[in-house]
């Protein structure tokens, strides 16, 4: 019961908006509460604070007691770890875009989604990513005059 | 007369080369992301509204608002010929429009959606102009108690709909309340919840969380789900696309029963259009003479829920434009595009851009009829975006969500934040928290916060002027009763679960 308890998505989402209330408030809790023009910084923050540590709680202690007559839930592993890869391949792009730019990081992350998360052959994932981002880079920067992130490397 | 001169005023407005250019961008760009399955139009909005900055608003409006009711007839599309809808208020058309293409009656199918859109859609334009006039000028009475109140209504009935769990979305929505607290306080000038870091001085910018819990989530969520589609023959030549009489006929209580349902539920901050939709549906099940026909490619199946979830768009736009009060995530990025350009939605939105306010409404017009004369001969050809593979797709969207982002904000932070969201929409939308809570408290939160910390500087900390002044008393009772809802359900269903356990 416990080990179910501590793996189920409710119980875990509600404790960890339970913690977010918590500190929500410890930090209004620092700030003017009401002065002399009236509420100060921490008024709405200490509310709305104080309501989102209720409610988590609420719901953390009405799935704890339905946990029993609820059938447990089966999650889909592989497609989760497909969306958590592709985030990950977009979040590490993210981090190399400083260094090498928008057009080189996003050709790279279409490799790699193309190749690897929807396993199609090198020769489409290279001419697909690379078609990208030379599209995205005619587009935005030369026709639309947007820019692009630029890397260390000058483009 | 007042209306009929605004509306006038507003044809010539949209009646302009550019703007004519601009509402048939915004209509084809619609209907193509309405196809496109993975892709809504709040996640396209937001990430072409950088693009809309240098325009002239009531262009910008235009087009973005294109996209919002040209999404609508899309989505029918996917759901008729692949039985996916292509957004979610095209799910209720799934089951009689898919039915009815494997009868072979795809072309009838496409023929009657775009029809019902067309329908629905300009009678919800016509109630959005006659109504939205006089709202905006009750709304002119309004002080910072009512606004308060207003906003708690709007968001409280957001937490009612949004979602199957109120709690969830109660949760979701103070969340965004939290985000748009971070930065300076505008009163008293002390930052907030900044974690040390300059770039959250100035705020979270809207399009961050929103290109993020939207786009970029969706993208996460449509890898988890990867499907194979099957996509069905789409029938050439007009003649093809045109329903029978006997069809027709047996829709014309379902294009009336989708139009009314549509806009009325539209107009409902939270409600949204997959609500309306089903609604509708369930009422033409439910006076039908032939309610067995339903599932098994009724016309009128199709018929009710298209046109509902057409004439939402303009009741969804009846709040926004008249209350500054947005019902949805595809309505809160409207109403920040209008901000962005300086333009302040609300009452006083009719009086202060008139070429904004009715130039959009009269567009609407325009565009509906576009939107018929599009989609009747070239869904086929829209039809080929289907074809699109989505290992193109889905970089494609991450990038245009990157481009989008770095246009509004031009620091590599403000990217870093936009990956967080992505993930943050994508973890809310496997645990069943919803993500339009979370944008409309972003929305209004700031607005919400002024209110009250207005109302009670008028008061001297009193927080009787909120029940003491009627309208504002009467929309936070309201306000009450509508959080109370669901509890009443609750205690329904359990005592007659009691009742049916002692049995």
């Amino acid at each position: 019961m416990i080990q179910r308890a501590v793996r189920d998505s409710d119980v875990i989402a509600g404790s960890v908006l339970a913690a977010l209330g918590v500190f929500i408030i410890n930090e209004a809790n620092k700030w003017e509460y009401t002065g002399f023009d009236g509420p100060g910084p921490g008024f709405f923050p200490l509310w709305y604070g104080l309501a989102i540590t209720l409610l988590s709680l609420w719901l953390v202690i009405g799935r704890l007691v339905t946990l029993k007559r609820q059938p447990d839930t089966t999650i889909d592993w592989p497609g989760v770890r497909r969306a958590l890869g592709t985030w990950a391949i977009f979040a590490l792009s993210v981090a190399v875009m400083p260094w090498l730019g928008f057009a080189l990081s996003f050709a790279l992350m279409s490799f790699v989604m193309i190749r690897v998360l929807f396993a199609q052959s090198t020769r489409t994932a290279l001419l697909s990513a690379l078609g990208l981002a030379t599209g995205f880079y005619a587009l935005f920067p030369l026709l639309l005059d947007v820019p692009l992130p630029v890397g260390r490397l000058g483009f | 007369m007042e209306v009929l001169a605004g509306l006038s005023h507003g044809f010539g407005i949209a009646l302009q080369p550019m703007n004519l250019l601009w509402c048939l961008a915004g209509c084809v760009l619609g209907t193509l992301v309405g196809i496109m399955p993975g892709l809504g139009p709040a996640a396209a909005i937001a990430m072409l509204m950088p693009v809309t900055f240098s325009m002239d608003p009531t262009g910008g409006i235009i087009m973005l608002s294109g996209i919002y009711y040209g999404a609508k007839y899309g989505g029918s599309t996917t759901s008729i010929l692949l039985n996916i809808p292509g957004e979610a208020s095209s799910v209720a058309s799934c089951i009689d429009g898919h039915q009815m293409a494997k009868k072979g009656r795809a072309g009838a199918a496409l023929g009657i959606a775009a029809i019902a859109s067309f329908v629905a859609g300009t009678f919800g334009v016509v109630l959005l102009t006659l109504v939205a006039p006089p709202i905006a000028r009750f709304a002119l009475s309004f002080s910072s108690p009512e606004y308060f109140a207003l906003l708690s209504l709007g968001l409280a009935l957001v937490v009612l709909f949004a979602g199957e769990s109120p709690l969830k979305a109660a949760l979701a929505m103070l969340v965004g309340l939290w985000f748009t607290s971070v930065g300076i306080d505008l009163f008293s000038a002390q930052a907030r919840f900044t974690f040390g870091q300059s770039a959250l001085l100035n705020g979270i910018d809207f399009m961050i969380v929103a290109i993020g819990v939207f786009a970029v989530a969706e993208v996460l969520g449509s890898m988890q789900e990867r499907t194979d589609m099957q996509l069905m023959d789409v029938p050439r030549g007009i003649r093809n696309l045109l329903p029978s009489w006997e069809e027709l006929k047996a829709c014309r209580f379902a294009f009336v029963n989708g139009s009314l349902t549509g806009f009325l539920v539209g107009v409902l901050p939270g409600a949204g259009s997959s609500i309306s939709s089903f609604i509708a549906y369930a009422f033409e099940k439910l006076f039908s003479k032939h309610p067995e026909r339903f599932g098994h490619g009724a016309p009128e199946g199709l018929a009710a829920p298209e046109a509902a979830n057409n004439a939402d768009t303009s009741g969804a736009l009846v709040p926004m434009l008249t209350l500054g009060l947005p019902g949805g995530g595809t309505t809160a990025i409207l109403l920040s595009a209008l901000v962005l350009w300086g333009l302040k939605p609300g009452p006083m939105l009719m009086q202060d851009s008139p070429n904004v306010f009715w130039g959009l409404v009269a567009s609407m017009y325009i565009g509906n009829l576009m939107l018929l004369l599009l989609n009747l001969p070239l869904v086929p050809l829209f039809a080929q975006a289907l074809r699109v593979p989505a290992y193109v797709l889905f970089p494609m969207i991450l990038g245009i969500s990157v481009v989008g982002v770095f246009g509004v904000a031009q620091s590599m932070f403000h990217i870093g934040l936009l990956a967080g969201f992505g993930l943050l929409g994508y973890a809310m939308a496997r645990l069943g928290f919803p993500g339009a809570p979370l944008i409309l408290g972003f929305v209004l939160g700031d607005g919400m916060e002024r209110a009250l910390r207005q109302s009670l500087q008028m008061s001297g900390g009193d927080l009787g002027i909120l029940v003491s002044r009627p309208i504002a008393a009467g929309l936070l009772i309201a306000a009450v009763l509508v959080l109370l809802m669901p509890l009443i359900g609750r205690f329904n269903r359990w005592r007659l679960r009691s009742i049916a356990e002692n049995e």
